[in-house]
């Protein structure tokens, strides 16, 4: 039977297209089209400024024509001209808002209000050809774009993925051109790659975008299908080919992990160290929020307690009382502290949950700050000067100096704090956790002491952050208060929940992303919260579950229907049998 | 009978502000007994099983388990003393394996820690082991239906009787003296219900627990109880076998009514 051709409801056509323009113009009058404008990402005419506002268009016209989801007992529709005509209006509508915003700030100076909408803004979003011509470009530029976005649903199945992704890969290229371009280098084959793709600093070359997207485009296709394929193979093979599997695995990390400084240079390692540091913290954080399912907005306490600890006892300045341990003498003490800082913390909060947890333990974190601050402290911990002179790290004569060295030390704590995370997550004090999480008056009933699981959820936690703390400490070389401020707990907490929350892989993920990518775009960093935000309330409203989701969310619901129905086969068949001899 | 019952609560009373929730409420389960609680809506019989289990205290009385008062123990520590139950409206964790949610249940009667979980300690791996081969032979219980590739589901995925049965295998799992049962049968058609009723038998007969259950099916009442006791706002108004307790008028008068000639036939 031929499908039906899909007719997108106007109205959300009408409502989805306005609101992708006030998207737009909402970019454009917090000033982040004209900040992207500088940064070129093609050379020479494909700008992040252009593209930010072109994707608006795009993205929102990609929803109006998404055909809805092929459900049992209703015909399937496809794609078909109408599409392409809802996706066009909605584009049409979006560039009507912006060109509105345009000639409306032409007439009337609303810099008093909104700082950014500055004469340079209104040449950029007209294209410098004037308002009347400007705005005759943007209706008709919007209206190609928003047909482009629903045409991607006209792209035969099989071929969609890999054309989107091969964009979304020239775009990375372009973008992250200090990271790739240094990775060519680090692999000696920069000075032949390097000039073909790219142009000086100015993005990438035309020629070198286009064979990005062949080369992506090839291997997403050729990929296509094999992950579903290698992951039915990973679930039929025994015991001991997925034990050899594994160990592969493991051995290529270890590989990649050992090569990396030295192929990605000082500065890129610089940027790996400090997202190292928050995923110790944020694997600390998992077990804490991610496993017991106690959320915790002041873990920067932890984390500064490690790092106050390792400073005093380390450093050959530490104000009142300065033993000038080795890092490795200092660690004992560094974890009873944090042992008993998760005590204090997670005594009086025994009996809170949810809302009430948060709020308090939000105010602890700002107590840890306030407390190393304080003049009362100042003899031990240096008030406002802090601590200084932290020394190196060293393994007998071998001296880690470098962030190329750090790199080592910090990934070698990381994968020995990602084994103790799995290790728990797989044990009874895990489990316990993990119920206490669920429904916490049941888990207690079926026998969890409770008092005892947060208990050891907060030390645990704690224990881990100190460590990082610790670490941070030794790499800046001296520690101040300003620097474990709430920011830090609320850049941990991103990263466990759009890591995806009890997940190891998920919470490595988010901290490279949400802490290494920042890094690398530096240039934005004002932008950088703003972002935060929508990319949190994102996940929240479509995959609460994270980016990688833990192994009892990641169950795949068609594995799940499938037995099901093979399971409600047999007991429908059964219902015909004789019942079973009791 | 054993000269000591296995529970024996003495003047329990428990009120939520002036409501009398439980009244000097007098009741025992002698061992290897398979006792039901009835009554109508809001008598007070899932507030009884909650003072039990110590997740809500009572204002007075003595609950006695096996000689010893547990009246003001955590709940887990009532637990470990052997007394376990399930829920009216199932609580399982949803976002646990089958196997795990039964795991749980055995949480008091292993005892490793998180050094020996880090260490992977001889002694962790042979407890782990164990306790994977005793939740599987608890869930084998209910014949072929929460074993093979459903252990490894999530609980959430399961059917509502499927859920029910887990939520058993779960309060099984502690290896429990006295299991409370509140309303196994809630919600399941006739075929399941008939079929959890012979196995609420079968726990007493070859699991050895003994057993007190709420239910509302006069059906599942009449075919497993050696007793049964009747509550009424708090207050029990009869106890007896079925027979005598479903012609006892103030039953009749409080609950049964019509009802019951019709579940007694």
């Amino acid at each position: 039977m031929a499908a039906r051709f899909h007719r997108p409801d106007p109205r959300r056509t009408v409502v989805l297209g306005i609101a992708g323009g006030l998207t737009a113009v909402f970019l454009s009058a917090i000033g982040m089209v004209e900040e992207f404008i500088k940064r070129s990402l093609v050379d020479p005419e494909v700008v992040l400024g252009y593209v930010t506002i072109a994707l608006v268009p795009f993205v929102f016209a990609y929803v109006v024509a998404r055909p809805p989801p092929v459900r049992e007992g209703i015909a399937p529709v496809r794609p078909g001209p109408l599409t392409l005509a809802a996706g066009a209006v909605a584009g049409l509508l979006t560039a009507s808002v912006v060109s509105l915003f345009v000639v409306i700030t032409t007439e009337v100076n609303v810099r008093g209000v909104l700082q950014n909408v500055s004469p340079p803004l209104l040449e950029t979003l007209t294209f410098h050809r004037g308002v009347g011509q400007g705005v005759v470009w943007l209706l008709v530029g919007g209206t190609l774009i928003g047909a482009g976005g629903a045409a991607v649903h006209l792209i035969p199945a099989r071929y969609r993925r890999p054309v989107v992704l091969a964009v979304v890969w020239v775009l990375i290229f372009g973008l992250l051109q200090v990271l790739i371009a240094q990775i060519f280098r680090g692999l000696k084959v920069g000075d032949t790659v390097n000039p073909f793709l790219y142009k000086g600093s100015r993005g990438l070359t035309i020629h070198g975008a286009i064979t990005v997207w062949i080369a992506a485009f090839l291997i997403a296709l050729s990929l296509e299908g094999q992950r579903e394929a290698m992951r039915r193979r990973l679930a039929e093979a025994t015991p001991a080919v997925r034990r050899n599997y594994m160990l592969v695995g493991l051995a290529v990390a270890l590989l990649i992990l050992a090569v990396t400084p030295q192929i990605l240079g000082n500065f890129l390692s610089e940027v790996l160290d400090l997202a190292g540091i928050f995923l110790l913290m944020a694997l600390g954080l998992n077990i804490v929020v991610g496993y017991a399912g106690l959320l915790d907005l002041g873990y920067v306490a932890f984390f500064a307690v490690g790092a106050y600890t390792g400073a005093v006892l380390t450093s050959p300045s530490s104000p009142e009382w300065n033993p000038a341990f080795t890092f490795w003498a200092a660690i004992p003490f560094i974890m009873v502290a944090a042992a008993l800082a998760g005590i204090i913390v997670g005594t009086p909060v025994l009996r809170m949950r949810g809302d009430y947890l948060a709020i308090v333990t939000l105010g602890f974190g700002e107590i840890a700050r306030i407390l190393f601050l304080s003049d009362a402290l100042k003899p031990y911990f240096g008030g406002a000067q802090g601590i200084i002179r932290v020394p190196n790290i060293s393994i007998g004569p071998v001296e880690f100096v470098t962030s190329q060295d750090f790199f080592y030390i910090i990934y070698a704590l990381a994968i020995v704090l990602i084994y103790v995370s799995w290790a728990l997550q797989h044990s009874r004090v895990g489990r316990a956790w993990m119920a206490m999480r669920e429904d916490e008056t049941v888990a207690e009933v079926m026998g969890v002491n409770i008092v005892a699981a947060k208990l050891q959820a907060f030390i645990i936690g704690a224990i881990l952050a100190s460590l990082g703390g610790a670490l941070f400490a030794h790499k800046i070389g001296s520690i101040f208060p300003h620097s474990f401020n709430i920011v830090v707990s609320i850049t941990v907490l991103m990263c466990v929940i759009v890591g995806g929350m009890g997940s190891i892989p998920g919470v490595i993920l988010g901290a490279i992303v949400l802490v290494g990518a920042p890094e690398l775009l530096r240039e934005f960093s004002e932008f950088k919260f703003l972002l935060y935000g929508a990319l949190l309330i994102f996940m929240m409203q479509m995959k609460p579950e994270g980016l990688i989701p833990s192994r009892q969310r990641a169950q795949e619901l068609h594995q799940d229907e499938a037995a099901q129905d093979a399971w409600l086969r047999r007991e429908a068949l059964g219902d015909t049998e004789p019942e079973p001899a009791k | 009978m054993s000269a000591q019952p296995l529970l024996q609560i003495r003047n329990l009373s428990k009120a939520f502000g002036g409501l009398m929730a439980i009244q000097e409420l007098d009741f025992h389960v002698n061992k290897d007994e398979i006792v039901s609680l009835i009554g109508p809506n809001g008598a007070g019989k899932t507030t009884f099983f909650n003072l039990v289990t110590g997740m809500i205290p009572p204002d007075a009385g003595q609950i006695v388990v096996d000689g010893h008062d547990i009246v003001g123990l955590r709940p887990n520590q009532i637990l470990e003393r052997g007394v376990a139950r399930t829920f009216q409206n199932v609580r399982l964790f949803p976002n646990m394996t089958v196997l795990e949610n039964v795991l749980i249940g055995q949480h008091t009667r292993t005892g490793t820690g998180p050094v020996g979980a880090i260490l992977r300690t001889p002694a962790f791996r042979r407890q782990e082991e164990q306790a994977v081969e005793k939740a599987k032979e608890t869930l084998a219980f209910f014949g072929s239906r929460l074993v093979g590739y459903r252990f490894d589901q999530p609980a959430n995925v399961l059917s509502y009787a499927n859920r029910r049965r887990l939520e058993i295998a779960r309060a099984m799992a502690s290896e429990p003296k006295l299991l409370l049962l509140d309303e196994p049968t809630a919600g399941m058609n006739p075929r399941e219900t008939a079929e959890l009723t012979e196995l609420v038998a079968k726990l007493r007969d070859e699991q050895g627990f003994t057993i007190c259950l709420i239910e509302h099916d006069m059906r599942v009442v009449g075919r497993v109880s050696d007793r049964v006791v009747v509550l009424d706002y708090g207050t029990k108004i009869a106890e007896g076998s079925y027979h005598e307790v479903a012609n006892d008028e103030r039953v009749v008068e409080a609950y049964l009514g019509t009802k019951a000639g019709k579940a007694a036939s």
